[in-house]
Formats: C-alpha cells, structure tokens, sequence
C-alpha cells in the first residue's frame, strides 16, 4: 500500500489486503475503498471479484491478509487476528437471494436482526421494509415469490442488521432485465439515503455506471485499477474504453429546463449539458452517461449544426481502438470525456494531444 | 392369540427400539454432520465403519460384541471398572448392540439430508451474525427435518426387526432381552407355529406400515 | 486296432456305468450337536462304501420345518427322539426306518477350571451371576438341563440367572466366551479323546433327566434310495459307534 493510497481515505475508508492460493486460481489483491458510497469491483468471470467479496465477509479465509473497515481490524494475520463471520457488522447479498425456505419473510428479516445487540441498531426495520418496498410480502414464505422480490427481501435482511459494510455479490445477475429494472432504483435509494459503505461485485457495465462511485478493476486475482469512477472509465490504457461501449459518466446538477422544447439543462464544471425529457426535478443531482462512439469532434465550433451539445474540449491523449478507429481522451472543463472516431478523421483533423476543439456530443443518457 | 409372554417381547422390543433411535438421534447428528462437512481423511474410514452393519451378518457383529463387552473382551473390562458390570444378557447390552446394528441406517439418512443443504444457508446464516451452533439449531434442523424424519423411523423399524445380534448377546431372558424377532424364532423352532403367526403378521404389518408412511411422505412431503 | 479301441471303449463305459450305480450321494440334515462326529463318520463311509454324505448341520425344529415344506434331505439325524417320531407319524419318513444312533451326555460346564466341582454343588451355592442353558423350549439339551435343575432343588432359586442360548452351540459359546461363568453343555462339545478339552466339569448323572435319545430316519425323499440305506447302516455298525463314543455320546 503506498503511503499516497494509505492517505486516501484516512481512517474512515477500507483496507484491504489478500492473498490466497487454490489450484488454478490466485487472488493477490490490495485496495483501498472509500468508507462511503458504492465501490464496484469490476472484472470477467474468474477475475475474483467474488473470492475477493467472500474475503472481505471472512467466509473466504485468505492466508496473510489484513482487512480494516472504517478503522476497525476484521483480520491481521500477522498479529493472528481474524474476526469470524458472524462476529462482522457486516451485510451480505448472494447472486440468488439464499432466503431461509423454512422461515417466512418477516422471519427471514428478523433473524439477522435479532441477533444484533439493541443499542448497534442504526437501521430500523421498518426502514428497511420501505426501503425496498416489501410491506406486502412479509406474511409469504420465500416459495411464493418472484426472484426480484426474493432478492429485495435479502436485501432488505442485510440492511436490517445495521451494517457497517453492505456486500453484494451480483445481486441482479440471475434476473432477467425486467427485474433487474425493477430492482435498480432500490439500490439507488439505498445509495442515497444510507451512510452505508456498499461493496458491490458486477459484471455488466450498465450496473456500475448507474451504481458505482468507486471503481475496482480485476484481472487473473489482481487488482488492474482502482478509483472513482470518473477517474478509471476514460482510462485509454484499461480495458473500459476500448468496450464497444465504452462511456463516462457525468455528475452533474440539473441548472434549468426548457418547457417549450422539452429540454433539461444540467451544469457540470461550469459547462452546460442538455438531455431531452423533463424527468429530472430542478436543482437535483444525477449522474448522466455518455457513450464514446456518440461523442465526435469538430475544430470549430458550428452552431448550425443539430447536435444539441457542443463543448469545448481539449485532447489528452489518443489510443487506436481497433483497425480505422481511435479513441481520444479529451478534458472538459474538469470531467473526462471519450470520442471515439475513425482514425482517418484523427489523421486528417491532425488530432494531438494539447490540441483545443470541440467535443459534439449526440446522446446523453440520464442514468438516475 | 397371543400370549402374555408375547405380549412383553412386543412391549420391550417397542422399548428397546424406542430407547435405540434417541441414542442414535443424538450421537448420529454430530456424526453425520461431521461426515457431511470435512475435508479431512479419515472421512473415508469412519464413513466406512459406520456402514459395515450394512453389509456384515448380524451374527457377525453379535459374536464380536459378545466377546468385546464380554468379561475378557475390552468394553467389558472397561464396564467392569466403572462398576456396571458386564452388558452382555442386559437390556443395557441389547441398546449397545443395536445402536451399533443400526447406526448407519440413521446417519446415512442424516448425512445425506446435511450434504443436501450445502454451503449456501450455513454461510447466509454466518452474515446474519449466527454463530455454528446458533446456526445448526435454526438453520441446519429445521432444513435437514425431512432427513430426521427419515432417519428416526428407519432406526426404529430397523431395531425393531433386528434379530441375529440380539441372539448372540441377549440370552433370551423374558422382559429383558427376549425381543419379538427372537420370540418368532422359538415359536418356530418349537413347532408353535399358530403363534408364530400372530407376531410374524404382525411383523410384517408394522414394516409395511413403516415403509409406506415414509414413502407418501416422500411423494407428496418434500414442501 | 479299430476293434481292440472299441472294446475299450466298451470297457470303460461299462465299469462307468457299474461306479454310478455303486457310488451315490445323499444328502443328510445333520443336528448341530452332532457335527463334529458326523463330519467324521461321513469320511469312513465315503471310504468304505463310495458313497458320498452331503451335510447339512443345523436346528432339529428348523430341519423339520424344511422337510414338511419339501427340502431334499434323505437322512435326517436329529437332536431328538421326538421330532423323527413326529415326522414318521406325517408319513414324511420311510416306515421302520427310526433308530437311535447317539445318546447325548449332559454337562455342566465351566470355561474356568476350579469352577465347577466333581458334585455340581456350585449350582447350590449360587455364586454366580449367569448361568447358561439351551433354549428348554426348542432344545432337547435345555430341556434335560431344566428338568435336571428342578430335580436338584435350584430351578427356582436361578431362574434369574439363566441366560438362554437359541442351541446347544450358543450356550457352549455363552460359556467359552466368559459372558456366563458356567452352563449346562453337551458333552460333545468339550469332550475330546477321551477327556475334558478344558475348564472343570460335572457330568450331570443320568437319573437327573430323561435320556437325551437322538434318532435318525430315512426321509420320503431317501425312500428308493440304496445310498440311504447304506448310511443309516453304517451308523449302526462298529466304525460309527467308535467314533460316537469318542466324542462323548452313548449309544
């Protein structure tokens, strides 16, 4: 760990350090985590995103590994410390939601929180029942309802133990994209109103840009990069901007709105960004995405054109993205930004790192 | 009919069976459990030992009791000095001998029912913050019930039916090792064969009440 | 040299013809007190008369059983007088055939020496915990130890101590074992050569029960036969009754 990384998150943050060897597969992981907010750990089947999860629950047992949450040391197996599971203020959702069959929802909720000393509970359980929006299933055994339910109601269990740490192991992965939507925005609140740190293993690009603050890249056990999320996405020397879907996400505040055409104004750095729809109340804060391949570039800025988002920019650096494409880095006031254009255009444009021009953005999804 | 004498081989093979199954309930569960879940390489043995009754004739396992609890034998000298005399010809020997007859009958029902919940409820039990035992009492129970179920009533049925060990340790005492089996057998052996009627019958009835409880039970139970 | 070949053939076919005829099997139920001595004797017949016994040990009850419900046997060797009799008057036996080839010796019997004394006092004084007999209701030797234990005047003052062995065989092992420090046994059974294979013993008098007569018979299934014949011959000669007598049994 770097002293530079060490001071990152000073005191309040996660620490975390594994190794741990099977046949065919070795986890050799450091990290630093912020205490707040949503860390994705990102990365393909067998990068181990969920043996590193399992670690930081202790049902993983890594040999020479240190973990401290928010100050407080789960594991230092060099002065032979290791806090078991269930000593662990910790919550865990499993890609299914692993309810109690025997047991019926409330009950389901119940058994975690009954084990959790009266005066550690911060989240009550009603709270965690309108949170995910489970009032009418409490009576149900766990036989009788459907995946996205079931996992609410897991969710909803973890919360109910107050966590210090919220783990989630791909909890939409097994629902199909209906549930996964109507899951989403739950995840959003719990974003949003609890001061939870949530940790959170995915796969699909989409969940970490609408979830994710904090970005871990794995690789073969190892952690390629970790950082906020504005930081890591338009990094041309990772794998997340060479995607066919490459995008950046933008936090921004919705500034103004245009009733007549049906226009959201929103401010990021000082600069103006407009989406179509007026879903987002004034003065909220959202985050919006924008694809590489819907971001070109002009030298001049051409207000005749029908692109509706026109920003000054200027390049960072340039990498070939595939044969006849590549892809630019660009800064934007203070965010990052990725184009993706055919390299003809970049040679014939005589696209340069230092250069200043303008960045056409053709689509910008808002993603909460 | 029957007769009395009968009627006490029927009351103290009930007993017996009765007394067998809650032994074997209890040091069958950590047994199994233990079977189900470790790594380690004794699995194999002790898996195997508790399945030797299956294939071993009882009066293999008779005799060998016979002379292990016997006054030469290690489990005898061993009951001698803790003062309880010798086990053989008691109701005491005949519980012995017939937890070991029919030890695999309940673990392996219970191992199976364990190995069945896998990993999964132990470890979401563990982020609830219930410890092992915790965890074992409202999770493992309450999941492997359909197991215990099974394993209970096998236990039972199979002890009822046990016979050759009880031959070769009881020595036949009225109300204290003369069991039903053993009651058929001297009814045949002595031409007495109206009575040994009525309690083979019988017999046969019990099993076959036994066996189809539990198989409806599989049909329709499983939740 | 065509012809002498096939006079030889002739030949062997002939005298194979004249061994079948000569050299049978027959196939005996055997009580399981008898073994040892049956085993025996069974080798002189073969040697003697080409026939072969195949045995079959086992419970008398369990024997007839099997013989009412059509098994095999052609000789029945039983561990009673009763059974063959009972058998006989069920037609199941060949008519005339019964006799009694042994008469069993009962013996009180201790694996430990010093245990049991030249008198059987020891069955007096009790000091005891188990004392083992056969099965009185299925075993002729039970019933002999029964009868014998009611003439000394002890049958009720042990009755707690009696342990019950399904045979003859159990209670030898009840015994042999230790589990029972003594036990009414048969004679045979730790008789060899002429004395005590171990242990200390009393040889319960004769006057303490009603002979111990076990008789043989020729089955149904044995009625046509020579080979049958022939063993319960044997049986009753010279050779057989040597053998008897040397492991224990009167005749």
């Amino acid at each position: 760990m770097s002293p530079a990384a060490a001071a990152q998150f000073p005191g309040a943050g996660i620490e975390a350090r594994f190794r741990l060897a099977w046949p065919g597969f070795a986890l050799e992981a450091a990290l630093q985590l912020p205490g707040r907010g949503v860390s994705a750990l990102f990365g393909h089947s067998g990068s181990g995103k969920t043996t590193l999860l399992r670690c930081l629950a202790g049902l993983e047992r890594a040999t020479d590994g240190y973990l401290a949450v928010r100050g407080e040391v789960w594991q230092d197996d060099a002065r032979g410390v290791f806090v078991p599971t269930h000593r662990r203020p910790l919550g865990y959702v499993f890609q299914e939601a692993s309810l109690f069959p025997h047991l019926s929802v409330r009950r389901n909720l119940e058994f975690g929180l009954k084990r959790v000393a009266a005066a550690e509970r911060r989240v009550s359980l009603d709270h965690a029942i309108a949170l995910l929006g489970i009032e009418p299933l409490l009576g149900r055994m766990p036989e009788r309802l459907s995946g996205g339910e079931r996992q609410r109601v897991a969710i909803a269990r973890a919360l109910a133990t107050s966590p210090r740490l919220l783990l989630m192991d791909e909890p939409l992965a097994a629902l199909d994209a209906q549930r996964k939507a109507e899951i989403l925005p739950y995840l959003e609140r719990l974003h949003g109103e609890l001061e939870i740190p949530v940790v959170y293993v995915s796969h699909a690009p989409e969940e970490v840009a609408r979830l994710a603050d904090h970005v871990v890249l794995l690789r073969d056990g190892r952690v390629l990069a970790s950082g906020a999320i504005d930081e890591v996405m338009p990094r041309l020397d990772l794998p997340f901007a060479h995607d066919e879907e490459a995008f950046v996400v933008v936090d921004a505040r919705v500034a103004g709105r245009d009733e007549r055409f049906a226009l959201t104004r929103l401010e990021f750095g000082g600069l103006p960004l407009w989406i179509t729809g007026l879903d987002a109340p004034l003065g909220a804060q959202v985050r919006a995405r924008v694809l590489a391949r819907d971001v070109s570039l002009a030298l001049a800025e051409r207000h005749e054109s029908s692109i509706l988002n026109v920003l000054p920019a200027r390049v960072v650096s340039l990498d070939d993205a595939s044969p006849g494409r590549t892809l630019v880095r660009l800064d934007v006031g203070d965010h990052a930004l990725l184009a993706r254009i055919t390299t003809r255009s970049a040679v014939q444009m005589g696209i340069a790192p230092g250069m200043d021009l303008f960045a056409q953005v053709k689509g910008v999804a808002l993603l909460r | 009919m029957m007769s009395a004498a009968d009627l006490a081989a029927i009351r103290l093979t009930l007993e017996l069976a009765a007394v067998t199954t809650a032994i074997l309930l209890v040091i069958g569960t950590p047994v199994a459990w233990w079977l189900a879940r470790t790594r380690s390489a004794f699995r194999g043995a002790v898996g195997a030992v508790v399945a030797l009754p299956l294939v071993l004739p009882p009066t293999v396992i008779g005799f060998y009791l016979l002379l292990l609890m016997g006054p030469h034998g290690p489990v005898g000298q061993f009951t001698q000095a803790l003062g309880l005399g010798l086990l053989p010809f008691s109701f005491a020997g005949l519980v012995v001998g017939s937890v070991f007859y029919s030890l695999p009958f309940v673990v392996q029902p219970l191992q199976q029912a364990f190995e069945a919940i896998g990993e999964r409820p132990l470890e979401v039990a563990a982020t609830l913050r219930a410890g092992a035992l915790d965890t074992f009492f409202s999770v493992v129970l309450p999941l492997a019930r359909p197991g215990f179920v099974t394993a209970a009533v096998l236990g039972f049925a199979h002890t009822v039916g046990e016979f050759g060990v009880v031959l070769m340790i009881g020595g036949n005492i009225p109300e204290k090792t003369r069991v039903v089996s053993v009651q058929i057998y001297d009814h045949v052996e002595a031409l007495e064969y109206a009575q040994a009627h009525w309690l083979s019958a019988g017999m046969v009835v019990f099993s076959f009440l036994v066996l189809f409880l539990l198989h409806s039970r599989k049909r329709g139970g499983v939740r | 040299m065509e012809a002498r070949f096939i006079r030889l053939a002739a030949g062997f076919a002939a005298a194979a013809a004249l061994s079948t005829a000569h050299a049978a099997e027959v196939s005996v139920a055997v009580a399981a007190n008898f073994t040892a001595p049956m085993q025996k004797i069974a080798a002189e017949f073969e040697r003697d008369t080409g026939h072969k016994a195949q045995l079959a040990f086992g419970a008398t009850g369990k024997f007839y059983a099997q013989i009412r419900n059509g098994a095999p046997f052609e000789v029945f060797l039983a561990a009673d007088d009763t059974t063959p009799a009972k058998l006989e008057e069920e037609g199941a036996t060949v008519a005339g055939s019964r006799f009694t080839y042994a008469i069993g010796k009962l013996v009180l019997w201790s694996a430990q020496p010093g245990v049991v004394d030249g008198k059987g006092d020891v069955l007096r004084r009790g000091a005891f915990a188990h004392l083992a007999i056969a099965n009185p209701k299925t075993a002729p030797y039970g019933a002999a130890a029964l009868e014998a234990l009611r003439k000394l005047g002890v049958a009720d003052a042990l009755a707690a101590k009696l342990v019950t062995g399904e045979n003859i065989a159990q209670a030898h092992q009840f015994v042999a074992s230790g589990n029972a420090e003594l036990g009414f046994v048969a004679l045979s059974q730790v008789w060899a050569d002429g004395r005590l294979t171990s242990g200390s013993a009393w040889p319960v008098p004769a006057g303490l029960h009603a002979p111990l007569r076990q008789d043989a018979v020729i089955l149904a299934a044995g009625r046509d036969k020579p080979a049958a014949r022939a063993l319960a011959e044997f049986l009753r000669g010279a050779k057989a009754a040597a053998i008897i007598k040397s492991y224990g049994y009167g005749q």
